[in-house]
């Protein structure tokens, strides 16, 4: 999770001069170890999946490597049991308003903190950043205690302030990385030419750091939907969460549809990932 | 909009009708909290229809005062009225000023088009209008054929054009204009410039112009207001400032001078400058609360002539020996830079090519008649 923030900030720094980078490169090549070096780290962080995938369409009753034979048989299970089919739905469902949220409050906090400068908004926004280097744990327990007083746990609203509180850093840091090529000149024209400051955020700032927006919505989205140890605390035997599921799954019955479900959650992360380069292919070809 | 009331309103009606609004600053004072006020309680009233140049060294306040019209800072004392409404606490976007950044502040996610129609639909104007208004300014400001054209696909001089008619064709109060020609080359400088000066006549509104560039200035404007640590030293149109300037800075900052600084030095019929007597002519007095005692005599350069001998001088002239050391080759003229006096007081003159050569080292005497010479406050 180290390199969330060189992740972020590449959307943002994509339009700026990628020659400058290539040009680097001519000047002082990669050596070959660290070639190597980031291919093992590759290996190490796409090998599960080359395992998980091919799982999840093994014919066995446990998990079995290699798989034997080929079925969707793991797949109609979880689309035909209502478990995963809820869980999965409840997953959606937070991961989606929790994207809202997240994004609508670090938006707010990245841009105000960038008008501010000086000592205390860096302050403020490194507070914002403890939640990304605190231990889950610590956050999980901190909120279930605070929860268990308000009543909020095993309800939607209280996995959605949990999931908010560590997703917000993620969109300020690419709001962030988005306003660093800002002109705040701009806001003064839109101001002579007659809009109000909030008029300026809509039609001026917001199109011109929409990518960052963007992107901190994709890690706030994707941070809830996967996220496990707060949801952990927060489930109730009415309410869960995919990630919890997958957990009982493995703990409690050892139940093979864990491989499709996993398959199903890369897929549909690295989908979700990729959006934005999509949709920045097809404008450039516009 | 929640108070339409406070709006300052256009007292134009459409482009080509002469109409103006008249800008006045009352005791204007803005503290940045720093050693001395970056505005230091200027008064100051702009007319109706009429090109304001603020001038000055950079930090001398020009574009903080620009900025206080705009309404980008706000008031630490004084009022700012436009039309006699006082507009001192109304925020930037209901003032109706258009202004010109020396970046262009073009926004860059819009086509030129859509850049100019921005100030249009902020107010609401039906669509067709707006199509309408555009397309005329945009032959205005001699761009048509650009409309779909992004920001970043034109050239530095295109995009101050696409700025400039963002600026005008919502038929602002008044247009301030901050140094918007700084990041252009020369040829295209005086090119928009002359444009400026157009569209100032065309349009016939009150234009606010900052530049630290006194050609510039002098070129465009029909009143200076020439700047310096947060005051107004001298107002006046460009010939003002430049044959009558009231105190020293004046004369130095417009145009090149010779200037003999006086000293304790009494003014009478006559004065004395290391050891030459000179006459004075009671109209090169400037009438400036802060000169009692001659300060310092300002001559320009064109005015100084040059003899080879004293006796070559004409009767009533104030004449002193120089040396030349330096001729500058400037095609109509040529400049010879001199050393005057005991002192060696560096000095320039021009002088026609037909008058005969000058060497480096040349001992000649450079004389004035004292009807051209200007006794300034230091």
């Amino acid at each position: 999770m180290t390199s969330t923030p060189e992740m972020t900030s590449s959307p943002a720094t994509a339009s700026g001069p990628a020659t400058g980078r290539r040009r680097y490169t001519k000047v002082d090549p990669i050596p070959w170890w660290l070639k190597a070096f980031g291919g093992v780290v590759v290996i190490f962080f796409i090998l599960p999946t080359l395992f998980v995938i091919p799982m999840s369409f093994s014919d066995a009753a446990t998990f079995e490597f290699p798989p034997r034979g080929f079925t969707w048989r793991l797949y109609e299970n979880f689309f035909t049991n209502p478990i995963w089919l809820d869980s999965l739905g409840n997953s959606f469902l937070v991961a989606t308003l929790t994207a809202v949220l997240a994004t609508t409050v670090g938006t707010a906090a990245a841009v105000a903190l960038w008008r501010m400068q000086g000592r205390v908004a860096r302050f403020v926004r490194t507070l914002l950043m403890v939640p990304i280097v605190a231990p889950a744990i610590v956050v999980a327990v901190a909120v279930y205690i605070a929860f268990l007083g308000w009543q909020l746990t095993g309800t939607v609203l209280g996995y959605v302030l949990a999931h908010t509180a560590i997703a917000v850093p993620y969109v300020v840091v690419s709001v962030t990385g988005a306003l660093g090529g800002f002109d705040l000149q701009l806001l003064r024209a839109a101001s002579s030419l007659g809009s109000s400051p909030s008029r300026a955020f809509v039609r001026v700032t917001m199109p011109l750091i929409s990518r960052g927006i963007l992107t901190g919505a994709i890690f706030a989205f994707i941070v809830s939907f996967d996220e496990v140890v707060l949801a952990l605390f927060l489930r109730s035997p009415v309410f869960q969460t995919l990630p919890v599921q997958m957990y009982n799954s493995v703990t409690v019955e050892i139940d093979p549809t864990i491989s499709a479900a996993s398959s199903l959650m890369v897929v549909a992360v690295t989908i979700i990932f990729l959006l934005p380069q999509l949709l920045r292919g097809r404008a450039r070809r516009r | 909009m929640t108070t339409p009331s406070t709006t300052v309103k256009a007292t134009g009606s459409s482009p080509g009708t002469p109409s103006g609004t008249e800008i006045r600053l009352d005791r204007v004072t803005k503290d940045f909290g720093l050693a001395a006020p970056a505005v230091d309680d200027i008064s100051l009233t702009i007319r109706p229809g009429e090109f304001m140049t603020f001038l000055g060294p950079s930090g001398s306040g020009k574009t903080t005062t620009l900025n206080l019209i705009a309404g980008f800072e706000t008031l630490t004392a004084g009022t700012i009225a436009l039309n006699g409404t006082d507009v001192s606490d109304v925020p930037p976007h209901r003032r109706n000023l258009g202004m010109l950044f020396q970046n262009y502040a073009l926004f860059p996610h819009l086509t030129v088009a859509q850049n100019v129609a921005y100030p249009l639909r902020e107010r609401k104007v039906p669509k067709r209008e707006i199509a309408r208004k555009v397309a005329e300014v945009l032959e205005l400001v001699q761009l048509t054929g650009r409309d779909d054209n992004h920001p970043s696909q034109l050239s530095g001089g295109q995009q101050q054009r696409v700025a400039l008619a963002r600026a005008i064709v919502f038929e602002p109060s008044a247009l301030l204009l901050d140094e918007p020609l700084g990041a252009l080359d020369r040829n295209l400088r005086s090119a928009l410039q002359a444009e400026i000066r157009r569209i100032h006549r065309e349009v016939g509104s009150t234009f606010v112009f900052v530049t630290h560039d006194q050609e510039e200035a002098m070129n465009l404007s029909d009143r200076i207001a020439l700047f310096n640590n947060g005051r107004i030293e001298q107002i006046g149109t460009p010939q003002q400032l430049y044959a009558e300037p009231e105190t020293l800075f004046t004369a130095r900052f417009l145009g090149d001078s010779n200037v003999f600084e006086l000293g304790q030095a009494a003014l009478g019929r006559s004065i004395v400058w290391d050891g030459e007597s000179w006459g004075v002519d009671p109209a090169t007095v400037a009438a400036h609360p802060g000169v009692r005692a001659g300060s310092a005599i300002v001559v320009r350069p064109e005015d100084v002539e040059v003899a080879a001998r004293r006796d070559e001088v004409p009767p009533g002239a104030n004449a002193v020996r120089a040396v030349v050391r330096d001729v500058e080759y400037m095609g109509s003229y040529r400049t010879l830079l001199l050393a005057m006096g005991r002192r060696g007081l560096p000095g320039r003159t021009r002088v026609s090519p037909l008058r005969g050569d000058y060497a480096i080292g040349d001992e000649i005497v450079a004389w004035w008649r004292p009807g051209a010479q200007r006794i300034v406050a230091a």
